[in-house]
């Protein structure tokens, strides 16, 4: 698969502080790559290197193949960036700002409208593309803000915090605009957030930045597993009759850690990475999952758990 | 450069369009059009039909009371250029737009060349929509037309006011990068325009009388001395430049400043310069007031190519 951001032993240094301290990633074409970690950890100023807006160090960065040092504007061609509490001109209307915009980046007025109502189609915000964009809601404007960064058509897409500050139905609107840029248009996405929850629905695998570095990296199940350890599920189930002669049927399946009956169902202990086929014998031994807590691993647990020991 | 082209258009839309500069350019062109009226009027009682360059005195006479146009000017043009320029920048970074604009594919300098154009412009605009209508009340009221020489002139005055202002904008916008709240670059650019307006008479004063000491004994070079010292101290100030240059352009027998002896004058033909000539008298504050504004361009220019500009 094709690289769209390549980033290798990435250093920001401000006067003895080490904003970025070898951060080293990549990532793939059509992916969703979260950047996660506490306010401070350096995934802005990481983003900002990535832009061209600000210079590194030391380190190499390359985006479709652009240095961003020395052809900015290049990579700012190909390149969506939506920036933490993004603002746009409240006297002037959606559509305005949008043209404005497509203006800035050289696209010709008859063909910038016709994008624009297809992007605002898109965020589904055309009803209102007539209204200034001061009467918007947080949410709308987040929306707004998706839609000016895929009327460039984009190859890579920045998102700095998207989902802050907005609420919950917002959030999911926002979310699935991301899994559409990604699955629908093909889109790399690289979003930083400190939002655990929204990053494990959203992202393929997520990079997690502290004090500068980048110390853990890959799918959250990875991750998990390399900070966590093994984790085991718990099943519930029920058989025509409950008695020891009914437990003794689920014997010899593989990862099952524990079995005991309580308040008339079967309790069953088991390996968490077995878990479909565990279901599966249990099925076929006619006994009925009545509930399965297959926890995934929720990079929660794995954030709490990674800073605690740090 | 079809970026700079869209950003000098939006900020032009922006500055027309905004409540503040409504409310500026209705108090200039009020008082503006009253001090020529006034002037008009105080020109006609007089009999001063007679005069030569009878359009230029508009712009500099003053009567009934009212001050003169150039005086309004001198004195509302920095207020004009600050309103334009103070939150240019820091402005748009706590609106959150200006990162929104650095993530678009335009050069850095795009933004603020525009910016600064603009208001130029929007200056360029409303000071000659002025000049042009004091020009109709004089036609209408005193039945003159001003000759080539007097447009000729009036143009030069023109660019004079723009210079000076275009200086009050740099260096709003040059402010409006270095502080990061607008209220703090409006109070700054302001504070130094009270002090350049009001107090820089004095300050250049109490200077001269320190430099060289006078008293009703003092010989006339010492005087001298103290006068061209504290007229060079207070050329520090735009308002004394625009004043200097007016009064060279807008009236052609003013051909020095400063003091000067009984033998110098000696064998002078106060006869009317040429254009020519009132622009070389005039020469030194010219060339003044245009590098003031590139250094506060200049400057604005580096700390804005380093600035980095973080949304939060």
């Amino acid at each position: 698969m094709a690289l769209v951001v390549e980033v290798q032993d990435l250093v920001k240094d401000y006067n003895g502080f080490k904003a970025v301290d070898g951060v080293t990633f990549h990532v793939a074409q059509g992916e969703i790559f979260g950047l996660l970690g506490p306010n401070g950890a350096g995934k802005t100023t990481t983003i900002l290197m990535l832009l061209g807006m600000t210079e590194p160090t030391a380190g190499v960065v390359c985006v479709c193949g652009y240095d961003p040092n020395k052809e900015p504007l290049e990579v700012k061609r190909i390149t969506g960036y939506l920036p933490e509490n993004v603002g746009f001109y409240e006297d002037l209307t959606a559509k305005e700002n949008l043209l404005y915009l497509t203006k800035l980046n050289g696209i010709p007025e008859d063909v910038a409208i016709k994008k624009i109502d297809k992007v605002l189609t898109t965020v589904g915000l055309l009803e209102v593309k007539d209204k200034l964009v001061g009467t918007y809601s947080k949410g709308m404007r987040q929306r707004l803000g998706l839609a000016s960064v895929l009327i460039k058509e984009p190859k890579l897409v920045i998102l700095d915090e998207p989902t802050t500050g907005i609420d919950p139905e917002g959030t999911e609107q926002v979310l699935d605009l991301i899994r559409k840029m990604s699955r629908e248009m093909g889109v790399s996405i690289l979003l930083s957030s400190h939002l655990l929850y929204q990053v494990q629905q959203v992202c393929d695998r997520v990079g997690i930045m502290f004090r500068g570095k980048m110390v853990a990296q890959g799918s959250i199940e990875e991750i998990g597993r390399q900070v966590l350890g093994e984790r085991e599920g718990i099943m519930k189930l029920t058989y025509d009759y409950i008695s020891d002669e009914a437990l003794s049927k689920l014997d010899g399946i593989d990862g099952v850690l524990e079995k005991k009956i309580a308040n008339n169902s079967i309790i069953l202990k088991f390996n968490e990475e077995r878990k479909l086929d565990i279901v599966r014998e249990v099925v076929m031994r006619g006994f009925l999952p009545i509930e399965v807590k297959g926890r995934e691993y929720s990079l929660e647990e794995i954030y709490i758990r990674y800073f605690r020991e740090e | 450069m079809s970026g700079l082209l869209s950003v000098f258009l939006k900020e032009l839309t922006d500055q027309f369009g905004s409540r503040r500069f409504m409310l500026i350019a209705l108090i200039v062109v009020i008082t503006g059009l009253f001090s020529s009226y006034t002037a008009s009027e105080a020109l006609r009682e007089q009999q001063f039909l007679n005069e030569e360059y009878l359009f230029l005195s508009l712009f500099s006479l003053s009567g009934g009371g009212l001050p003169s146009f150039l005086f309004f000017i001198s004195f509302f043009g920095p207020l004009l250029g600050i309103i334009l320029g103070f939150d240019a920048i820091n402005g748009e970074r706590t609106r959150g737009t200006l990162s929104l604009i650095l993530s678009q594919p335009v050069y850095r300098d795009v933004i603020i060349n525009g910016k600064f154009l603009a208001s130029i412009a929007t200056v360029a605009i409303m000071i000659a929509s002025i000049m042009v209508m004091i020009a109709g009340i004089s036609i209408a009221k005193l039945g003159v037309v001003p000759n080539g020489q007097e447009v000729a002139r009036a143009f030069l005055f023109f660019i004079a006011c723009i210079l000076y202002i275009a200086f009050w904008t740099s260096l709003a916008i040059l402010f409006s990068i270095v502080f990061e709240k607008s209220s703090t670059s409006a109070l700054t650019s302001i504070a130094i325009w009270i002090f350049l307006a009001f107090f820089v008479y004095m300050i250049a004063g109490v200077i001269a009388d320190e430099v060289y000491p006078i008293t009703r004994q003092s010989t006339p070079e010492l005087l001298a001395k103290h006068e061209s010292l504290r007229t060079m101290l207070l050329r520090f100030s735009p308002a004394v430049l625009l004043e200097e240059i007016s009064a060279a352009i807008l009236n052609p027998t003013v051909r020095v400043f400063g003091p000067m002896f009984e033998t110098q004058l000696q064998g002078l033909i106060l006869t009317p310069l040429s254009l020519s000539q009132s622009v070389l008298v005039v020469w030194p504050q010219f060339v003044a007031l245009v590098a003031a504004s590139i250094i506060c361009f200049a400057v604005s220019y580096l700390a804005f190519m380093r600035k980095e500009i973080r949304s939060t």
